[in-house]
Order: C-alpha cells, then sequence, then structure tokens
C-alpha cells in the first residue's frame, strides 16, 4: 500500500472511531444524566417527577426515623424541607446536621424516593453542591 | 529540626531540577556542549534530596511532631504506626510531595541508567523531566509546603478520616502514584524526539520499558483502590465512575495504547508519530488527573483540597507543559514517521485498530469526567455524569478491543492471507458465541461479558498452540496479560450480573435469604478496637459460611464506618455489612452474593504479571525481522 492511502485508511478509521463515540455520547447524554437540585429547586421543577434526580442539602436534625430496614429523614435547605425514604444501610457519614445527597425520583405525594444516598465526605468536606445550595440560602457556617 | 532539614531539601531538590532543566539550553547558548554533562548528576541530586524531604515528612507523621501544620490536621496519637506512616501521603501536601518524590527517583534512575540510549536522546529527555520537575516542584513550595509549622503545637491532632484506616488504603496511592508519574518518562523520551527531530536507536525499547512499568503500577493500583472500595464502603460495588476512579483509568488506557502502538515501532518502525502523541497525551492524562483530584473542582471522594487558588495553579502547570508538547508536535510531529506498509489484516492492523480504540473510549472517559464542569460554565445546570453514561459508550467502545485482542495476536506482522487465517479465527469466535448462548439467560450483558471473555481466552490458547515451539518470554508476557483480562472479564460480569442481594431488619437469631441460601444474624456483640469501637456481628450459614462484619465507632474524629465481612472462594463471594440498629433492637443487615468476583483480582494479578514478563525479557529480536 502507497503511503498516502495507507494514511487515508487510517484517518478514515481514526475518524470512524471518533464519530462512533460522539454517536454513544450523544445518545447517552441525553437520558443518563442526572441532575443535581436543591429542595426548593426541586419541588419547583415542573418535570421534577419524570426524572431521576439528585437531591442535596442538610439532614434535619432530629429527623431521623428508622422501621426496620427503612429510613426516613428531611432534607433541607433552610427553607425548604423535603421528606425522604430510603431502604438500605445509609453510608458511614451520614449523620444529621450534615449534608447528603440523594438520589432517586420525587413521588406524587411529595417525598423524595432515594434508591441511593451519598455521603462520601467527612464533616470538613462538604459535598461543593451541598455547600453552594447552603450558600444561597444563607445557611452557610464556615468549617471549624 | 528535621522539619527544617525536610524543608531546605525541597528547597535544594528545587534547585537541581532548575540546573537540570536549564543545563541542555544553556549549553546551547553559550556554546559550552560540556556544560549539558551536568544535567544526569543533577537529576540523582534532585531524587536524593527529594528522598530526604519525603522522609523527613514521614519522621514527622511517625513521631507525632504537630507542630507541623499537616501532622496536626491528619494524624493522632492513637492511631496504628501503619496509618500514621500512610497519612504522610493521606492529604494533599503530602500526596503531591509524594508524587515529587517519585517524579524526581524516576529521574534520577533515567539519568543513571544509560539503556543504550545516545547521550543526545537522555540529556534532551532530562531536560523535559527537569522541566516538569521544576513545575510540580514549585508548585508544593510555593502553595503546597507539607513543612509548614503551627504555633503553638495542638497537644492531640486531629486524626486522619477513619475511611482511609485500610491496608488497601495505606498502599494503593503510592502504587498509583508510581504509575502516574511513570508515564512522565515516556513523555520526556516523546518531546525529546520532537526537539531532536528523529526518535534515535533505542528510542522505543526505552519507551516501551518505562510505559510498562508505568502501566504495571496503574494496573496493580487501581485494582486495590478498588479492592479497598469493595471492602471498605460497604455498598457492594468497586467502582464508581468517580471522577478520581476516571483520571487514574486514563493513564491506564493510554498507557496500554501506547504500549501497543510502540510494539509496531520498535520491531518494524512505522506510526512513530502516532507513539509519540500517545506518550504526550498519557502524561497529560495524568496531570489532568492531578488538577481534578487536587483542585476539588469535582465532588469526589478523593477531593482534599476546595482552595481554588491550587486549582488554578495545577491548571497553569498542566497547560503549560501539555498545551507546550501538543504545539511542539503540531510544529515537529509530521517529521518523525518513516513509511513502513502494512496490510490492514496484520497484526501491525489490528494492534493500531486496538490503539485508536483505546485512547478514543479514553477521550470519551474524559469527556464524562469533565462534563459537569463544563455544563456548568454553560449553564446547563448541576449535573452528575454517572454509571449509566459510562456504561453505555465506554463499555460499547472497549468490546471491540477486546475482540480484537482475542484474534490479533494470532495474525502475522505486515501483511496475513485470510485463507490462512479464517479456520482459527472461526473457532475463537465459535467457543465465544457458545459461551455468549450459555449465559444468555442472565441478560445480554452477562452474554457479551462472558462470550468476550471465553473468545479472548480462546485467543490467548490458540496463540499458545501455534508458537508451542517458538514462544519468547515477551509473546508469553503478552499472552498472560490478556489472559488476566479474560479473567477480569468474567469477574467483573459473574459480579455484576450474576449478582443477589438482600436486606433485611434482623432481631438476634433472625434470618436472610439471598440467592435461595439462608443466613441466620446469630448474635452481636462490642469488641474494642486500638482507636475504636466495634459492634460485631456473627452471620451463620447453615452448613456454609460465617460472615462478622463490624460497625465501628472511631474516636478522633468522632465517625462511624461499617467494615463489610467478604468471605471469598473461586466460585464467588458471600458479602455482609451490618448498620445501625432501630428502636425495638433489630439490626439492618444487608447481603450480597457475588458470583466469580475474585476472578477480577485474579484477573489483575495476571495483568501484571504479564506486564513483568515483558518487562523482564531480553532485548526484543532485531528490528525487521521477517516471520
Amino acid at each position: 500500500m502507497s503511503r498516502r492511502r495507507q494514511r487515508l485508511v487510517w484517518l478514515g478509521v481514526g475518524l470512524g472511531a471518533v464519530f462512533a463515540a460522539g454517536a454513544l455520547v450523544l445518545s447517552a447524554l441525553d437520558d443518563s444524566l442526572t441532575f443535581f437540585y436543591g429542595p426548593a429547586d426541586l419541588v419547583e421543577r415542573p418535570d421534577a417527577f419524570s426524572r431521576r434526580v439528585r437531591l442535596g442539602g442538610l439532614v434535619e436534625p432530629g429527623s431521623l426515623v428508622r422501621e426496620g430496614a427503612a429510613v426516613r429523614f428531611t432534607v433541607t435547605d433552610g427553607q425548604v424541607s423535603l421528606p425522604v425514604t430510603f431502604s438500605g444501610v445509609l453510608p458511614d457519614l451520614f449523620r444529621e446536621g450534615q449534608g447528603v445527597v440523594a438520589e432517586g425520583r420525587l413521588s406524587q405525594d411529595g417525598h423524595f424516593a432515594a434508591e441511593t444516598v451519598l455521603a462520601k465526605h467527612d464533616e470538613n468536606y462538604m459535598p461543593r453542591e451541598v455547600a453552594e445550595v447552603l450558600k444561597q440560602n444563607g445557611e452557610w457556617r464556615a468549617a471549624r | 529540626m528535621t522539619v527544617e532539614a525536610g524543608h531546605f531539601a525541597l528547597l535544594l531538590a528545587l534547585a537541581f531540577a532548575l540546573v537540570q532543566a536549564l543545563a541542555l539550553p544553556v549549553a546551547r547558548l553559550a556554546a559550552r556542549p560540556g556544560l549539558a554533562g551536568v544535567a544526569p548528576a543533577a537529576a540523582a541530586a534532585q531524587a536524593v534530596a527529594m528522598a530526604v524531604a519525603m522522609a523527613a515528612l514521614v519522621h514527622a507523621f511517625a513521631g507525632s511532631d504537630f507542630s507541623v501544620r499537616v501532622v496536626a490536621e491528619n494524624s493522632h496519637t492513637a492511631k496504628p504506626m501503619l496509618y500514621k506512616v500512610a497519612a504522610a501521603w493521606g492529604h494533599h501536601e503530602g500526596s503531591l510531595l509524594l508524587w515529587a518524590t517519585l517524579l524526581a527517583a524516576f529521574g534520577g534512575v533515567f539519568a543513571l541508567w544509560r539503556q543504550g540510549l545516545p547521550a543526545a536522546t537522555r540529556l534532551y529527555t532530562l531536560a523535559a523531566l527537569g522541566v516538569v520537575g521544576v513545575g510540580v516542584l514549585a508548585f508544593v513550595a510555593l502553595a503546597s509546603n507539607p513543612f509548614d509549622r503551627l504555633s503553638p503545637a495542638p497537644i492531640e491532632g486531629r486524626g486522619l478520616n477513619p475511611l482511609l484506616q485500610d491496608p488497601g488504603l495505606a498502599f494503593h496511592p503510592p502504587l498509583l502514584y508510581v504509575g502516574s508519574v511513570g508515564v512522565s518518562v515516556a513523555f520526556a523520551l516523546a518531546v525529546a524526539a520532537l526537539l531532536r527531530g528523529n526518535l534515535g536507536p533505542g528510542w522505543a525499547r526505552a519507551t516501551r520499558f518505562w510505559t510498562l512499568v508505568a502501566w504495571i503500577f496503574l494496573t496493580v493500583g487501581i485494582a486495590l483502590g478498588a479492592a479497598w472500595a469493595y471492602a471498605e464502603l460497604g455498598w457492594g460495588g468497586w467502582w464508581f465512575w468517580d471522577p478520581v476512579e476516571n483520571s487514574a483509568l486514563l493513564p491506564w488506557l493510554s498507557a496500554a495504547a501506547l504500549l501497543h502502538a510502540l510494539g509496531g515501532v520498535e520491531r518494524r518502525g512505522g506510526a512513530e508519530a502516532w507513539a509519540v502523541i500517545l506518550a504526550i497525551l498519557g502524561f497529560s492524562f495524568s496531570l489532568l488527573g492531578m488538577f481534578l483530584v487536587r483542585s476539588g473542582v469535582l465532588t469526589s471522594v478523593h477531593a482534599f483540597a476546595a482552595d481554588p487558588l491550587r486549582g488554578v495553579f495545577i491548571l497553569a502547570l498542566f497547560a503549560a507543559i501539555a498545551g507546550g508538547a501538543l504545539v511542539l508536535f503540531a510544529l515537529r510531529g509530521g517529521r518523525l514517521s518513516r513509511h513502513v506498509a502494512f496490510a490492514p489484516l496484520s497484526r501491525d492492523g489490528a494492534r493500531l485498530l486496538g490503539t485508536v480504540l483505546l485512547i478514543v473510549a479514553a477521550g470519551v472517559v474524559l469527556f464524562g469526567t469533565v462534563y459537569p464542569l463544563l455544563a456548568e460554565a454553560l449553564n446547563l445546570g448541576r449535573l452528575s455524569v454517572g454509571a449509566p453514561f459510562f456504561d453505555a459508550t465506554v463499555l460499547p467502545l472497549l468490546a471491540p478491543v477486546v475482540a480484537l485482542m482475542a484474534v490479533g495476536p494470532l495474525l502475522r506482522p505486515g501483511r496475513d492471507a485470510a485463507r490462512r487465517i479464517w479456520p482459527t479465527f472461526v473457532a475463537v469466535a465459535a467457543v465465544g458465541l457458545a459461551a455468549a448462548g450459555l449465559s444468555a439467560r442472565w441478560g445480554g450483558w452477562a452474554a457479551a461479558g462472558f462470550g468476550l471473555a471465553a473468545m479472548l481466552a480462546a485467543g490467548c490458547a490458540a496463540v499458545l498452540w501455534a508458537e508451542r515451539r517458538t514462544l519468547s518470554r515477551r509473546r508469553l508476557g503478552m499472552v498472560v496479560a490478556h489472559l488476566g483480562l479474560a479473567v477480569g472479564l468474567a469477574g467483573i460480569t459473574g459480579g455484576s450480573r450474576l449478582a443477589a442481594e438482600g436486606i433485611a431488619a434482623l432481631p438476634e437469631g433472625g434470618a436472610l435469604s439471598v440467592a435461595g441460601r439462608d443466613f441466620v444474624l446469630a448474635s452481636v456483640i462490642e469488641v474494642p478496637g486500638p482507636n475504636y469501637l466495634a459492634r460485631r456481628a456473627e452471620i451463620v450459614e447453615a452448613g456454609g459460611v460465617v460472615l462478622r462484619p463490624e460497625a465501628r465507632l472511631y474516636e478522633t474524629p468522632r465517625q462511624a464506618t461499617s467494615e463489610a465481612a467478604i468471605v471469598s472462594s473461586p466460585w464467588g463471594d458471600t458479602y455482609a455489612v451490618i448498620g445501625e440498629s432501630d428502636a425495638s433492637g433489630r439490626w439492618v443487615v444487608r447481603m450480597f452474593v457475588k458470583p466469580l468476583l475474585p476472578w477480577l483480582w485474579a484477573g489483575a494479578v495476571l495483568m501484571a504479571a504479564g506486564g513483568a514478563l515483558a518487562l523482564t525479557a531480553r532485548t526484543a529480536p532485531s528490528a525487521r525481522r521477517q516471520p
């Protein structure tokens, strides 16, 4: 194969791979992104019931109730509080009064059904999104 | 006193790095070639100085010297010694110091070991490594100094995040760092080739050697990190497409691509420019990973510092090093490639196609990782890109790579005939299809995973059979590494697609059934640990395994962690986590049955072993050998 022809072949292969990847990315972007909201934003979304979303805020102190494997608690941004239900073992870093990110869906009766609860940070490291939600609502307290 | 010595050594290393970076340009400008000869000595001195600095920091941690700020913030007298030492790199400043130390160590070894490279190649490479060293060391010394003192010194430290108190965590960051820093040597060799305008003798062999070293360490580091997440986080998963996991995967993918591109360059020539760009991309990914981890721009379990200034500094460093190299490539890269004809149906063709797919997959991982940042910058809202995205995009790109790995090594280099090879291809594909058919009852993903794994294993067996008399150690290493991927893929597929889980709140004596197996919560007792109090459950399967998961409460910082209990057999894992107890004294017990999951770890060991076999093989057969 001539040098020119060989180059063209591989340029074609490269472009083909890039286009295939682009097509995969575009089709996946439509339905596999998870948007992040605070409680106030989430209840105002008209499409809130249809999508899987992440809900972030503080776990309201005194709101945690365990009934067997089921857990209920309230996530707040200081203004709006949203009841959350979850079934499973809460992550190690979950605590009342601290930041939490719950992934799941808002159900029609107004509570948030979490499929996963993330608290992937210790008390010194607030998830950035949670910190921003709290800052917007004047609830931010600087870390010790 | 040792702390000041460490700080002094750090500054001294910065000075040596400057000498190493500037020796060659100054020698050229001053027209005194002899001056360039100081670079190897400067590189060795930099390595020694950084070893002293790192040792001083470890010493401060081991002795719990709380007058040092990072020790006070990240350690505690009650920690076991292993974790005191590991805490030296379990935070932003220390991890960067370790990064810089390893960079200096690679530079030092490269400077002292000639590897049959011409002097010019070595001096240019050392200059490029020196520039990287200056950037990283300036960042450590100016913006992330681990040797800052506190006055007055606190009596007690704040402790390290208890999640990090795990042997897997003590070892996986240093191993990953060796890997992600190791790709810097290939990068510097690529920059040297661009500056000199040709690769020069021995270039491909040396680049392949250092890339293989880095790839082996990345493999082991990623596997240990995954094992840590699996054992410690208690979710039963081992990979979360977390930004920081991705930033270790990026250099792994690009190093794998570079290794395969170099195979062709080393033996026959051709695709030199492609190898050079892959080497540049590999280290760029590694630096970008450092930016993503250390700047705190992305929410991650691994994010240490949310200091925007540091982020800007690292981003500037990344832009200067990666951007500079890419500009250099745009100007000079076209001169590098020799024309070597090969047919698409050949070992070289399969290998090149594999490298293209690997690097495109890496590009998709990169896109998914930084997309939340882009979306926020473009006001598309705050969002996260998780496993569904990566599963839907990366896996379809990597599946053909596995198929190529199964058949590519059976082809002859340069050119092969479809007439010769089709019976073997049909046999290999038939094995894959049979496995896919047998596992189709667990769904499409299971069929694809087991089918590809079986096809790859069959391909490896076919190579071993076809070359049973002539197999070199290096080819054997390749086969073992590929077989490792087949075994790992079977483990991944079994551990996810065949897995079952159950959760229940159990009183003592209560039973839970998962995947047809009955487990009884026999007892929960309190057990004191060195710096925590554990509640240990005993979960018994009638005539089967006994699991003892713990829920631990640490003293400083006050935090609870769960310690999963995992019982492994070659056929799978049984995994139990215990949570809180509720008002009526019932304990939340979560259990997973994960068939074949241990194969994943066995696969990683095989991959690393295959890499080590190829690494220690004697010099490759002479160039342009005809089969």
